[in-house]
C-alpha cells in the first residue's frame, strides 16, 4: 500500500510544562511494496515516527495518509508477546492467515519446534521471531519494524536479517524498518531515510538503485560513507 | 535450541506429611479443650464434640439438614456470581475511564463503609421479605469490594501490551478475553478468595433476619432456643462445607489460570 507522512511538528510536554520538538518538517512518502529503512542516532525521533505511521499516535500537528482499509504487522522494540498464551496461539490471535500461511511463515523463522512453548520459556532472539512471524500473520498491506536485531548477537542477526527480507520480498508488503545500523539499513532496506539528531528533520533520503543483492561490496561502502557523512554533518550544525 | 522445561512434580516427601501433621495439630488440641470444656462447664451451654456429631447425624438422616445447607448453599452461589460479574465490570470500567470513577468512587466508599446489618435491614424493609431482597443486600455488601480490588487490577494492565492490541486491530472479544482478563486473574483470585467468605458469613445473617430456611435460620431457632448443640450442628457442616469448596474448586481453579507462570515467578 502506499502511504504519504507530513509531519510539521510532533512535540512533547516534559514533566516541567515545557514542549520539546521530537520531530520536525518529516515528509515523505511510501511506494506499494517499498523497503525503507529509517536511520538516526538514538533520541532522534525514529521510535515516535514509527508510533505515528502505526495510529497510536495522532498528537502531532500534519497528517498521515493512508488507504482506508489497511492491516498493518508491527515488530515492537520488545516483543510484547502474551505470556499467557503459547507461541501458536499469540501467533492464531491476530492471524488473519490461513493455516497453510500461517505454517509457512513459522517454518521460515524456524519457529516450528517452539509452537508449545510459553513466551517466558524462550531467549530473547526467539521472541523476536515469535514477534516477527506474528506481524506477517496479520497479512500486513503496511510492515513497521523497531531496531528488530538490536541486542541480538552479530550472527543471530544477519541470519534473521536475511529470513526477515526473505519473507518481507515474498509478500511485498510496504516496510518501514527503524535502525541505528547503517550496515543493517544498507542490506534490507531499497531506500533509506536519515533522520538528525532531536528534533529530528528529514536529513537524507537516498534510493539505492542497484538491485537487492547485486550491490558490490564498492558500491555499498560508497553508499555507507555517503550517508555516515550526511549524519556527522547533520551533529555539527 | 529447545530448553528443558522443568516442570514441578508433586512427591510425597517426610518433609509434607510433617506439615500436614502440624496444620492438623491445633484442630486437634481444639477439640480436646472442647471435651475436656464440655465436662467441666456446669452450665450445659457447651455440649461435647460426640453430642454435636450425633445431632449431625439426625439432621442428616431426616434431610433436613441437606436441605437447609442446599438453601445456604445456593444463596451463596446465586450472590457471589453476581457480586463477582457486577463488581468486575464496574472495576474495569472504573479502572478505564476517570469520569466514570470520580461518579462512583464516593458511593462506592460509603457502600464500603455502610455496615452490612443497615444494608440488609434496609432491603428488607424497601424490597420487602422476599428472595430478591436477600440476595439483593449481600449483593451489595460485596460489590464494592470486587469493585476496588478490580479497578486496582485494571490500572495495572500492560499499556504495551493494550498499544499491540491496537496496532493489531483486535476485536473488543479477542482483546477482553486473550488481553485484558489473563492480566486480571491475580485480581479477581484474590476478590473471588475473600468473597467467598465474606458472602457467606453475609448470607447466613441475611437468613437469620428474614428468611424461613437455610443454615442462617436455623442457627436463629437454635438461638432462641438456647440449643447450642443444634447451633453446632448447623455451623460446623457448613464452615467444612466452604472449606472443601475453597481447597477443591477455587484453589485448583487458580492453579489452573496461572499455569503459563514459571514455578517459582521469573
Amino acid at each position: 500500500m502506499e502511504l504519504d507522512v507530513s509531519i510539521a511538528r510532533k512535540a512533547l510536554r516534559t514533566a516541567s510544562g515545557q514542549t520539546r520538538s521530537i520531530l520536525h518538517d518529516v515528509d515523505f512518502s511510501l511506494r506499494q511494496g517499498e523497503v525503507c529503512a529509517l536511520l538516526g542516532p538514538s533520541g532522534c525521533g525514529k521510535t515516535t515516527l514509527l508510533r505515528i505511521v502505526s495510529g497510536l499516535d495522532a498528537d502531532f500537528e500534519g497528517r498521515l495518509v493512508l488507504p482506508r482499509e489497511h492491516k498493518i504487522g508491527m515488530v515492537f522494540q520488545e516483543p510484547r508477546l502474551l505470556p499467557w498464551r503459547s507461541v501458536a496461539q499469540n501467533l492464531r490471535l491476530v492471524g488473519a492467515s490461513s493455516d497453510n500461511d500461517l505454517a509457512e511463515i513459522v517454518v521460515a523463522l524456524r519457529l516450528s519446534r517452539h509452537l508449545d512453548h510459553f513466551p517466558g520459556e524462550l531467549s530473547l532472539g526467539l521472541a523476536r521471531r515469535v514477534a516477527i512471524a506474528r506481524a506477517f500473520a496479520v497479512k500486513p498491506d503496511l510492515l513497521l519494524l523497531d531496531e528488530p536485531f538490536v541486542s541480538l548477537d552479530a550472527a543471530l542477526a544477519a541470519r534473521l536479517r536475511e529470513e526477515l527480507l526473505a519473507l518481507v520480498l515474498k509478500r511485498k508488503a510496504t516496510t518501514l524498518i527503524v535502525t541505528h545500523d547503517v550496515e543493517e539499513a544498507i542490506a534490507i532496506a531499497d531506500r533509506i531515510l536519515v533522520l538528525s539528531a532531536a528534533p529530528g528533520r528529514l536529513i537524507a533520503d537516498r534510493t539505492i538503485e542497484a538491485p537487492r543483492g547485486a550491490l558490490t561490496e564498492a558500491q555499498a561502502s560508497k553508499i555507507k560513507d555517503d550517508i555516515l557523512a550526511f549524519i556527522e554533518k547533520a551533529a555539527h550544525c | 535450541m529447545r530448553k528443558l522445561t522443568i516442570k514441578a512434580v508433586s512427591v510425597w516427601r517426610p518433609g509434607k506429611t510433617k506439615a500436614f501433621l502440624l496444620r492438623l495439630l491445633p484442630l486437634i488440641l481444639l477439640l480436646l479443650v472442647w471435651q475436656v470444656g464440655s465436662r467441666v462447664s456446669s452450665t450445659g451451654t457447651l455440649p461435647s464434640p460426640l453430642a454435636v456429631l450425633s445431632v449431625i447425624t439426625t439432621e442428616a438422616w431426616s434431610g433436613a439438614l441437606f436441605l437447609n445447607l442446599a438453601v445456604t448453599l445456593a444463596r451463596v452461589a446465586v450472590a457471589f456470581a453476581l457480586a463477582m460479574a457486577l463488581g468486575t465490570v464496574l472495576g474495569v470500567a472504573m479502572g478505564r475511564n476517570k469520569t466514570i470513577d470520580r461518579l462512583c468512587d464516593p458511593l462506592l466508599i460509603v457502600l464500603l463503609n455502610l455496615p452490612a446489618l443497615v444494608v440488609i435491614v434496609l432491603a428488607y424493609i424497601w424490597v420487602g421479605l422476599n428472595e430478591a431482597a436477600a440476595i439483593g443486600a449481600v449483593v451489595l455488601n460485596k460489590l464494592p469490594n470486587t469493585a476496588v480490588t478490580v479497578r486496582e487490577g485494571t490500572r495495572a494492565l500492560d499499556k504495551n501490551l493494550d498499544e499491540m492490541a491496537r496496532v493489531f486491530d483486535l476485536t473488543f472479544g479477542k482483546k477482553l478475553r486473550h488481553v485484558v482478563l489473563p492480566q486480571l486473574v491475580p485480581y479477581l483470585a484474590a476478590a473471588m478468595r475473600s468473597g467467598l467468605s465474606l458472602v457467606w458469613k453475609i448470607v447466613l445473617i441475611v437468613e437469620l433476619l428474614g428468611r424461613s430456611n437455610g443454615v442462617g435460620f436455623e442457627i436463629g431457632i437454635a438461638f432462641q432456643l438456647f440449643d447450642v448443640t443444634r447451633l453446632l450442628a448447623y455451623a460446623l457442616p457448613f464452615v467444612g462445607l466452604m472449606l472443601a469448596i475453597e481447597t477443591f474448586i477455587l484453589q485448583p481453579f487458580e492453579r489452573h489460570i496461572s499455569r503459563w507462570r514459571p514455578p517459582h515467578g521469573a
